[in-house]
């Protein structure tokens, strides 16, 4: 069985892949990429075909000692990428042999590289998904984030890589201030009307807080409509009764704490959340790093499914884009 | 003496983004939302829509994931008004069939203690465990009546959800015998696993050791998760509690806590369960004639 050999983890690298979907009835959320635009670039240089599993990195990535020949490539975050010290280009394929070193190490911009290898990462698929959910110890590698004496296995290489090199236009950009579209309701009766406006008009700060589980932002502080807590909620104005949690909903316990909930994220609970954001944005947040300011602008449902279809004839230009000219 | 019946609201369908339908069907619990809730979700399961991705019964509400792509979810909504009408409306005679089953509980256990006193900063109360706070603020003398309260009369599932395998409970009495307790003032970054913990007026078994905000009361010897699936219990699904299950709370002595664990230990752990049916509409015209059948069956 070939291998890549973990030599550094970096700060939290993860086995990810499209996600594990039809589980949330008892309490597991999806996992899978957060960037899954990025993550289904990355496959698609490489030759894998889609579903196939990649390593999700967060600010420090790791470094891989390889064992045979492969194709690599990294995508997501603006990073440093090496190969035995010297420097390689992201989003486009990258030839590796048997002892050469992959690093992905520093990232500027953007939290999250993702790096594909041919033949995707073998581990053994749990409930339909090879993805990783910490909080539980759930698929992936171990149920962890990977360590440094690791030995990933790995599948059989595809004959070739599928393209070249992704045109700068078809990258992730990084913009200074995040927007993130986002479908009002759930229980945002609970805010006032002027709350409600302060958040769409505060710039929210992505503070440490952030990770797979959720982003915790702060910046402004919102008011709740006074009432008397229904029974059985708990008697915080922020608690309502417990109920479940879209992936991408906002919820704001306090009233100065909005937590953007993502794809580890638990599936129900007591807080009121006041919107969700839309599915095409999710690949945004997850390239938000502590630090960075987020913005949210309301849309309906009918925006909400154009953007999904803009996402896709996106990646649908990018597939096109690199099978027109393959290497 | 009788459960005032309830009336609820008309539901309030939400668009969770564009992947997500949330139906409240009341902003306040009551089993009659929640038995509302399964009806509407159980029918929903039979429809086997394409694009229905998860349906997902909460306490008083429920969420679908959808994939829109497959299912528009304005179309998913208008199928879902339709079950409120014809499936949401209990017929006298509409039956739950489910499992009732035994739960031991170690109360004012030394780990929860432990674990709690370290949070005391978190807490509506500092001078106080989460018993004693939750016991004089429920009008109950001591911890022991308010553990009799817990005792005395089984919970439904009325969710499973926040991580894999966590049972939200609901007891079955009139809402003038529910406790009642806050989530703590701002949440815990430590629970020990398998801790018992109220929460509004919820019980809950945590499955795993992480973050939580409801008072802390006791402890489960039993696992309500297990990811290797070593226990029978466990054979088939890593989590034990089902939406509807009726679970009895049973307090038990740090000896038969040992025991228990032993046996979990061992792989031969199983927990006591009985098949077991009865008619919502019955169960709220007379709960404590329901329950001693119910605690009949169970302990037969």
């Amino acid at each position: 069985m070939t291998e890549v050999i973990v030599r550094s983890g970096g700060l939290s690298t993860t086995v990810q892949d499209a996600g594990r979907d039809g589980q949330y009835a008892i309490g597991m959320p999806p996992s899978g990429a957060m960037d899954q635009y990025s993550y289904e670039i990355a496959n698609l240089l490489v030759g894998n075909p889609r579903g196939a599993a990649v390593l999700e990195a967060t600010y420090l990535g790791p470094e891989l000692e390889f064992t045979d020949s492969r194709h690599v490539a990294v995508t997501g975050a603006d990073c440093e990428v090496t190969i035995n010290g010297q420097p390689a280009p992201t989003w486009q394929p990258l030839r590796v042999g048997p002892g050469d070193v992959l690093a992905a190490t520093r990232v500027h911009r953007g939290a999250r590289p993702y790096i594909a290898i041919g033949g995707g990462i073998d581990v053994p698929p749990y409930l339909g998904s090879r993805s990783t959910y910490m909080l539980t110890g759930i698929g992936g590698f171990q149920g962890r984030a990977l360590a440094s004496g690791d030995r990933l296995p790995l599948g059989a290489a595809p004959s070739a890589p599928a393209g070249a090199e992704l045109p700068a236009e078809l990258r992730v950009d990084f913009p200074d201030v995040v927007e993130l579209r986002v479908v009002v309701g759930l229980c945002s009766y609970r805010l006032t009307e002027g709350a409600l406006r302060s958040f769409l008009d505060t710039e929210w700060r992505v503070t440490k807080d952030a990770d797979r589980v959720g982003y915790r932002l702060r910046g402004g502080s919102l008011d709740f409509v006074e009432r008397e807590q229904p029974f059985g909620a708990g008697s915080d104005p922020a608690n309502v009764v417990d109920l479940g949690y879209p992936v991408g909903s906002v919820q704001v316990p306090g009233g100065d704490e909005p937590i953007v909930l993502l794809n580890d994220a638990v599936t129900g609970g007591g807080y009121a959340t006041i919107g969700t954001v839309i599915s095409a944005d999710r690949d945004r947040v997850a390239q938000a790093r502590t630090g960075s300011k987020v913005r949210f602008t309301a849309v309906d449902l009918d925006a909400a499914l154009v953007a999904r279809q803009e996402r896709r004839a996106r990646l649908a230009k990018a597939r096109v884009a690199l099978d027109a000219d393959p290497s | 003496m009788t459960a005032t019946k309830v009336d609820l609201p008309p539901a309030r369908y939400e668009f969770g983004g564009d992947e997500f339908v949330f139906v409240e069907l009341d902003r306040e619990m009551s089993l009659e939302a929640n038995f509302k809730a399964m009806a509407i979700t159980g029918a929903l399961r039979e429809l086997d829509l394409d694009g229905v991705i998860d349906i997902c019964p909460s306490n008083a509400s429920y969420l679908v994931r959808v994939d829109p792509d497959r299912l528009h979810p304005a179309a998913l909504v208008e199928r879902l008004e339709e079950l409120e009408h014809s499936a949401g409306e209990l017929p006298e005679d509409y039956t739950v069939h489910t499992r009732v089953v035994d739960v031991p509980v170690l109360f004012d256990d030394p780990w929860t203690r432990e674990t709690l006193m370290r949070f005391r900063d978190r807490h509506q109360d500092p001078e106080a465990t989460d018993l004693e706070y939750a016991a004089r603020i429920n009008g109950h003398p001591d911890v022991g009546s308010l553990i009799d309260a817990i005792t005395s009369a089984p919970f439904i599932v009325t969710m499973l959800g926040f991580v894999p395998g966590l049972p939200f409970c609901y007891q079955m009495v009139p809402r003038d015998r529910q406790i009642e307790v806050p989530k703590y003032v701002r949440p815990r970054t430590d629970t020990p696993e398998r801790a018992f913990g109220f929460g509004g007026a919820f019980a809950v078994v945590y499955p795993v050791r992480g973050a939580g905000g409801y008072q802390l009361f006791g402890i489960a010897p039993a696992p309500v998760f297990d990811l290797s699936q070593r226990l029978p219990d466990f054979a088939d699904r890593i989590a034990f509690p089902q939406a509807s299950d009726v679970l009895r709370y049973r307090s038990i002595d740090l000896e038969e806590y040992e025991a228990v664990r032993a046996e979990v230990e061992a792989g031969t752990f199983r927990y006591r369960t009985r098949e077991v049916s009865f008619r919502p509409a019955e169960f709220l015209a007379d709960p404590d004639g329901v329950n001693d059948r119910l605690m009949e069956v169970l302990y037969r």
